[in-house]
């Protein structure tokens, strides 16, 4: 499948799971979830929604909706639960939640699991917290507004009697839900807000806590899959001979990705598949390479756009400019390389197709398996797994393809594993785009005309390249954007933060660069032009006073700035280098983010750093590049990443807020190359237009 | 196939694997211990370190045969029966995201200070810039490798 279908698919199977989401929700509210699902105790359980079980022994099990990638949801979605019902918090458990209905879309990606769980986890938290107040007025035979719950405890205002959650839950299974309970102000929050530690922060230390990779069933095969190796080839005939005399490899068939080696261990399945001869099609793009890559984009920078924004005259302001500045920037294609490669177990039984999947989009992984096997739609049941890293790769269904097709060639459960070379060869990358930019200023040297024009692949959702082009918080009365998208056989996909990974790059070196050349300290000159964006001045604000923009530096250092609204938060970053014998050595980062309502302040702290890191790596080194009709990089040693002899002092400053929670995980990639590359040009005048920066300084 | 004995977290254990079968796979299918992790398969990033005989050692590219006799130490045994003083500081520091690279950081902190008890920025950068991170946890990992020296 490629990617545009893959997308359509994934759409369209949002889309079922979305539509009606006001009924999801109220569903979530009554849906009885049987206690024997999930927990094998036997004790009396109080399930008063979908989000929710409450035990006798006082265990208050959280169901994640979404999924566990590093981002810490298992923290800070229970956080929120907790707050409500007023729980005890050493009492709280996590339980991840299978694929249903009842939660709407489960798909974890755009930064949106705390900011679109938060009120209905608030609801959830709240009506079981009433409805324990209820059960101990029952019980007692007192007016339920002499309680109030603390705690884990429902206490009673006039006497110092008290009733422990779980002495409550049998009372409160008999009692209705309702519909209208009062969320608590803000302002007396206890648990929301705290830097609590994470609920799973012992397994990971102790090398417990299982993600895909880890995962296992009884008399599980293990597979992995010799890939067709250019991008539009097929496989022609396969010999499997030899690879079928490695101990332990039980099965070899074809399937839609190549040649599958079914073993009773991962190592016979690789060493089996090493043994495997295959010829292959080479197919219509077998010389496809970077630089024809490049050309065509750059080529289809002639054509009229799309244009996404449009305000004032741009050309007409450009052309009577005082001064215009024009630059074009290039970004390749990017890996997302989580540390767990994809993997999917798979089990065909009785009629069902069960899966189990490291996934962003369980919704998806149902598709796959749908698509593959045409069961019946209750017959098809989704497990997500616990993911070691995701950064958007996890989004796609890829994997889980492979798992059900394999899956058919046995009666016993399977688990596909890919190697890293096979994860980075068959990505969905973050896409490679140019971009042109011309800007016109005014005799006062002020921007009046901002000119931007995109061109990348196609994929049938133009966000994917335009995101945040269209969203240029400065204000430059005239405007124009525009894209043009060529089709390319590279599959891409969403990568921790989307598009803004490329439009902040240009953006923020564009507008430094007209900084600079009129000689304009670049944080007065982003005020300037910021006026009316209070929340990015916020941002501003803070970074300027722990990064002590105004000290003056060594002639051999310098610091480069920049701020990027995504994902419904702002972040500015200050990154300050020095010379190194050869190139730079980055030295500091200071960040300040506004995402509204902090829920973990140490969750977001961790997400910032590692969004920085992951920034960093992209800025200096990262480049996925096709030659001969297939990706050149293989491992770490040719797609490298930032290691711990590289990384500067990162700082992080958070502003407080009552605003709503927003996007944490990705707002703070997109500020981070920009800065860097500002940086850059502030220390050498170089302007760096095209990433990486690997090789460009000599 | 071949049978080979090697000591793993205290236990003798005897496997009868392919000589070459790297002592990752032996550990995670064989012996059904997945606190290693696989995710380079060529000694690159180090999220399958693991101890042989005290020193780390990356493991998915270490044939078993080359372990015979000696003794083999994995995350799950290094803790036992309390959390050593590394797996506390990493709760402390609240090192880990998604968790999956930390078992290989976590053995490659305690071998470090097994040989060096105080170790400075720089030391600890030496030892740990072949373990890779795609979280970007390695601030906080060196905090708590300095949190952990503190503590022991």
């Amino acid at each position: 499948m490629n990617s545009i279908e893959s997308k359509l698919l994934d759409r369209r199977q949002f889309l079922k799971l979305s539509t009606g989401s006001t009924a999801a929700l109220v569903l979530g509210f009554c849906w009885p979830l049987s206690g024997k699902d999930s927990l094998s105790d036997e004790d009396v359980i109080f399930v008063p929604n979908a989000y929710l079980k409450i035990h006798a022994n006082d265990t208050v099990s959280v169901i994640m909706p979404r999924s566990e990638m590093g981002q810490k949801i298992y923290t800070a979605l229970p956080q929120i639960v907790a707050e409500e019902l007023e729980a005890d918090w050493s009492k709280i458990k996590v339980i991840q939640g299978d694929l249903n209905q009842v939660y709407g879309s489960q798909t974890t990606g755009g930064s949106a699991s705390v900011r679109t769980q938060y009120d209905r986890l608030r609801k959830a938290g709240a009506t079981a917290k009433a409805m324990l107040i209820q059960a101990a007025a029952t019980t007692l035979n007192v007016p339920g507004s002499e309680f109030y719950a603390e705690s884990g405890f429902v206490h009673h205002s006039g006497s110092n009697r008290k009733l422990s959650f779980g002495s409550l839950v049998a009372m409160a299974n008999t009692l209705p839900v309702p519909t209208d309970v009062i969320l608590k102000d803000p302002k007396t929050f206890r648990i929301i807000g705290k830097a609590y530690k994470s609920l799973d922060g012992i397994g990971k230390v102790e090398g417990s806590i299982k993600f895909g990779y880890d995962f296992e069933l009884p008399e599980m095969l293990t597979a992995v899959v010799e890939r067709i190796p250019k991008y539009g080839g097929s496989m022609s005939s396969f010999d499997a001979t030899e690879a079928l005399k490695v101990p332990g490899v039980i099965k070899i068939a074809p399937i839609s990705a190549g040649v599958a080696v079914l073993a009773d261990n991962s190592w016979a399945a690789l060493q089996g598949r090493k043994k495997l001869e295959v010829k292959w099609n080479d197919g219509p793009h077998a010389k496809l390479n970077s630089k024809k890559i490049s050309e065509d984009f750059k080529a289809a920078l002639e054509q009229d756009g799309s244009i996404i924004r449009s305000e004032g005259n741009a050309e007409e302001a450009l052309k009577t400019a005082k001064q215009q500045i024009e630059l074009t920037f290039e970004v390749p294609y990017l890996d997302h390389a989580p540390q767990e490669p994809n993997n999917c177990t798979a089990h065909i039984h009785d009629g069902i197709c069960e899966i189990w999947a490291p996934t962003q989009n369980p919704g998806a992984a149902w598709w796959a398996a749908k698509s593959v096997t045409e069961f019946a739609d209750d017959n098809i049941k989704v497990h997500t797994l616990r993911m070691g890293g995701a950064f958007g790769r996890k989004l796609q269904n890829d994997f889980v393809r492979d798992a059900v097709e394999v899956a058919q060639l046995t009666k016993l459960p399977v688990k596909v594993i890919r190697t890293r070379t096979e994860d980075l060869k068959n990505g969905f990358y973050r896409p490679s785009t140019v971009h042109q930019i011309q800007v016109g200023l005014d005799r006062s040297k002020k921007p009046v005309s901002w000119i931007h024009k995109l061109s990348g692949p196609q994929d049938g959702w133009a966000p994917i390249i335009t995101g945040g082009a269209d969203e240029l918080a400065y204000g430059i009365p005239n405007q124009r954007v525009s894209y043009v998208m060529t089709e390319q056989p590279i599959p891409i996909g969403a990568w921790r933060s989307v598009a803004h990974t490329q439009n902040a790059f240009v953006h923020e070196s564009m507008i430094d660069e007209v900084a600079r050349q009129t000689g304009r300290d670049p944080l007065a000159f982003r005020r300037d032009l910021l006026k009316n964006q209070p929340r990015h001045l916020g941002v501003l604000d803070l970074v300027e006073k722990h990064s002590k923009w105004d000290k003056p530096l060594k002639d051999t250092q310098a610091r480069g700035l920049s701020v990027h609204y995504s994902f419904n938060s702002y972040v500015a970053i200050v990154v300050e280098i020095s010379k190194a014998k050869k190139g730079i050595n980055v030295e500091r980062v200071t960040a300040a983010i506004d995402c509204g309502t902090v829920i973990n302040p140490d969750g977001v702290r961790a997400q910032v750093e590692g969004g920085i890191v992951m920034g960093l790596t992209a800025a200096l080194y990262g480049e996925i590049t096709i030659d001969q009709g297939e990706v050149e990089q293989t491992n770490f040693h040719n797609y490298r990443l930032l290691k711990m002899d590289k990384m500067p002092e990162i700082n992080i400053h958070i502003v407080q807020s009552t605003e709503p929670p927003t996007g944490v995980g990705e707002p703070p990639v997109p500020p981070t190359p920009p800065a860097l590359m500002n940086a850059i040009a502030a220390l050498t005048g170089k302007r760096i237009t095209r990433l990486p920066l690997k090789g460009q300084l000599g | 196939m071949t049978l080979l004995t090697f000591t793993l977290n205290g236990k003798k254990q005897s496997v009868d694997v392919a000589p070459d079968t790297p002592l990752l796979w032996v550990i995670r299918d064989t012996l059904k211990l997945t606190g290693t992790k696989y995710s380079c398969g060529k000694g690159l990033c180090g999220s399958c370190t693991v101890h042989v005989d005290g020193k780390p050692r990356k493991s998915c590219n270490l044939p078993v045969s080359k372990v015979e006799g000696k003794t083999v130490l994995t995350i799950e045994g290094l803790g036992k029966r309390s959390l050593h003083p590394v797996q506390k500081a990493w709760i402390e520091d609240e090192v880990a995201q998604c968790g999956y690279c930390q078992p290989g950081q976590i053995m490659t902190a305690v071998a470090l200070l097994e040989d060096n008890a105080h170790p400075n920025d720089a030391d600890i950068e030496d030892a740990m810039k072949g373990i890779l991170c795609r979280c970007g946890t390695y601030q906080r990992i060196k905090k708590a490798i300095h949190t952990a020296a503190k503590e022991a």
